[in-house]
């Protein structure tokens, strides 16, 4: 049906293939197919097995009620997840936006090796995730890493009292917090380049002329003009680092002592390792509130944009 | 004179900067690349300095890798996903994107949008029901079972990337194809996919990206060493007992970033117009 014929067709085949309100639908047909199925359809599953009480050893679907969210709550683990969470999202974020935005502005400008800089800047972004983590989980060591090596050179940290950076409460999350935004950044980084050059020249050049600084340049001007882009940059950035679980399993799976435990770790941890996928279901589904807020968030500047 | 001096400083603060900056970004990539070929004694050594090698180089741990380990497996693991995902994915995001971007303007945007936003659902949130059905399927603990999962998110960004490519052909293309006796099938894919080759190229390499960076599923779901992807077995795989063995780990992560960086950086302007949405006209 993809040749072109000179034979005559059956006309009524001939005519249905001719008609674009019926091969628009079957041609998106297969894309909506699969993210029904694969995605739409488990996240159904979560919502049930949340309110069962299937484990892998028990696969029952027997019905019961908020229980498991009861349970959750009532854990001191997930508070302290929870709270774990929010740091890591909100630390890690205004880390990777801060940075992102300095590393745009330093971009921005002329200079020989820019896009050399470029390049590198973006790699954190680019290798994936496992593996430059655990040039991270090497930096790290805790007798070998090269972070204490250059502090105890410089005098700042004691040989004999040397950081365990993934093995003590507080460094430990400072850690995961710092590889993070590290991963994060060039994100950043390039979002607000897209946005800086999509700013018209003459409109800063007569603002200039006009008498605005630096500063007035920049929240005045510049910023408003590229509020939509930061915005959806900040949706995506906090959604990934939300719903993190790769960098914080591979540092320091949750611990020490669940100090560094965020909703994803937690999740993996009850529902895959321990097997109580009732309960993991549970866990995982904190995140839908915060995930529903970015979906609002992101479906209204898209619109916006439209007008 | 004053003023040189004060344009001096101002360029050096500048370049102070951006090499702070790039030092920040790419210092761990050096990290990598200097553990590779350090010596064992020389990696495991407190007192000098280790910035630099201080004995001679040595591919000990990259032959290690190679010959001793099963690296090669999972890089060749990662190729079959990666080149599986790839083929599901422009069979479903190509007609998929055509669709949308020729469909009224009204639910083509209605559609594109509730695609394009399931790219905000993250692995986290799905990988345990995913689990149990991919155990259904009997796919546990096989690759196969991540060229099922991955199209998840590999065919809604493609679709959303390739509507905005279709867009920009001409209508009258496609018609003249009809009037010369096309259906409209064949007038997609005689007329509309030649003219989109660059950027059927770039969601190959996307789709490709993506599969290489994702880790939450292949670690749910696949177990034993043989299956793993690249991106897995480098970081699970490589330690015995609690001894890790740094340059091998070292070299794996470097050799398995090298493509997928380069590939990143080449393709950088496109996934950024896709990721925003168009926003950046």
């Amino acid at each position: 049906m993809t040749t072109i014929t000179a034979t005559p067709r059956p006309m009524r085949s001939r005519f249905l293939l001719d008609r674009s309100e019926v091969v628009g639908p079957l041609f998106i047909a297969p894309a909506i197919l699969y993210v029904l199925v694969l995605v739409g359809l488990p996240f159904l599953l979560a919502l049930y097995y949340s309110v069962s009480a299937y484990s892998i050893f028990n696969p029952s679907f027997a019905f019961v009620g908020l229980k498991n969210f009861r349970d959750v709550i009532d854990s001191e683990i997930f508070r302290r997840t929870l709270v774990n969470t929010l740091v890591f999202t909100i630390s890690a974020q205004i880390i990777g936006l801060l940075l992102g935005k300095i590393g745009a502005m330093l971009l921005m400008q002329e200079f020989r090796g820019r896009g050399v800089a470029r390049a590198l800047v973006v790699l954190p972004w680019a290798v994936p995730v496992s593996l430059a983590t655990i040039a991270w989980l090497w930096m790290f060591d805790s007798l070998y890493s090269v972070i204490n090596w250059t502090l105890i050179a410089v005098g700042l940290v004691d040989a004999a009292n040397r950081p365990q950076w993934l093995g003590q409460e507080d460094l430990a999350m400072i850690a995961v917090v710092v590889v993070h935004a590290w991963r994060l950044f060039p994100f950043g980084v390039v979002i607000f380049l897209a946005g800086f050059t999509s700013v018209p020249k003459d409109v800063l050049d007569a603002a200039t002329v006009d008498g605005a600084g630096f500063w007035r340049r920049n929240y005045q001007l510049i910023l408003p003009i590229i509020a939509p882009i930061v915005l959806i940059a900040l949706i995506f950035g906090t959604v990934f680092t939300f719903t993190d679980l790769s960098v914080v399993y591979l540092l320091t799976k949750g611990g020490p002592i669940n100090s560094t435990q965020v909703l994803g770790t937690y999740a993996f941890q009850v529902g895959i390792l321990s097997g109580d996928v009732a309960h993991g279901a549970a866990i995982c589904l904190f995140l839908f509130p915060f995930l529903l807020v970015a979906v609002i968030l992101l479906l209204r500047s898209l619109r916006r944009r439209e007008i | 004179m004053l003023r040189l001096a004060k344009k001096l400083a101002a360029e050096g603060s500048f370049y102070a900067a951006v090499a702070t900056l790039v030092l920040f970004a790419a210092f761990p990539f050096y990290w990598m690349l200097i553990t590779t070929f350090k010596a064992d004694g020389d990696l495991y050594d407190l007192k000098s300095v280790p910035y630099w090698f201080n004995a001679a180089p040595t591919l000990e741990h990259i032959r290690y890798l190679f010959a001793e380990t099963l690296f090669v497996q999972w890089l060749m693991n990662s190729a079959l996903v990666g080149l599986c995902v790839v083929a599901i994915t422009l069979i479903v995001a190509l007609p998929g994107g055509y669709s949308l971007a020729r469909m009224p303007a009204r639910s083509a945007e209605t559609l594109g949008i509730g695609i394009f936003l399931t790219y905000l659902v993250p692995p986290t949130l799905l990988f345990l029901p995913l689990s149990r059905v991919v155990s259904r399927l009997g796919l546990q603990d096989s690759l196969w079972s991540l060229v099922v999962i991955y199209p998840t998110f590999t065919i809604p960004f493609c679709t959303w990337l390739l509507m905005g490519f279709f867009k920009s052909v001409p209508r009258e293309i496609e018609e003249a194809a009809i009037v010369d006796g096309c259906t409209v099938m064949g007038a997609f894919v005689k007329t509309v996919l030649p003219l989109c080759l660059p950027a059927i190229l770039t969601v190959v390499i996307f789709t490709f990206t993506l599969t290489m960076q994702e880790f939450v599923y292949a670690l749910t779901f696949i177990s034993s060493s043989e299956e793993k992807p690249v991106t897995l077995g480098v970081a699970t795989d490589l330690i015995r007992g609690d001894i890790f063995y740094w340059g091998e780990l070292m070299g794996a992560a470097l050799i398995a970033s090298v493509p997928v960086a380069i590939a990143y950086n080449l393709f950088l302007d496109r996934f950024i117009s896709g990721i925003t949405g168009g926003a950046v006209k």
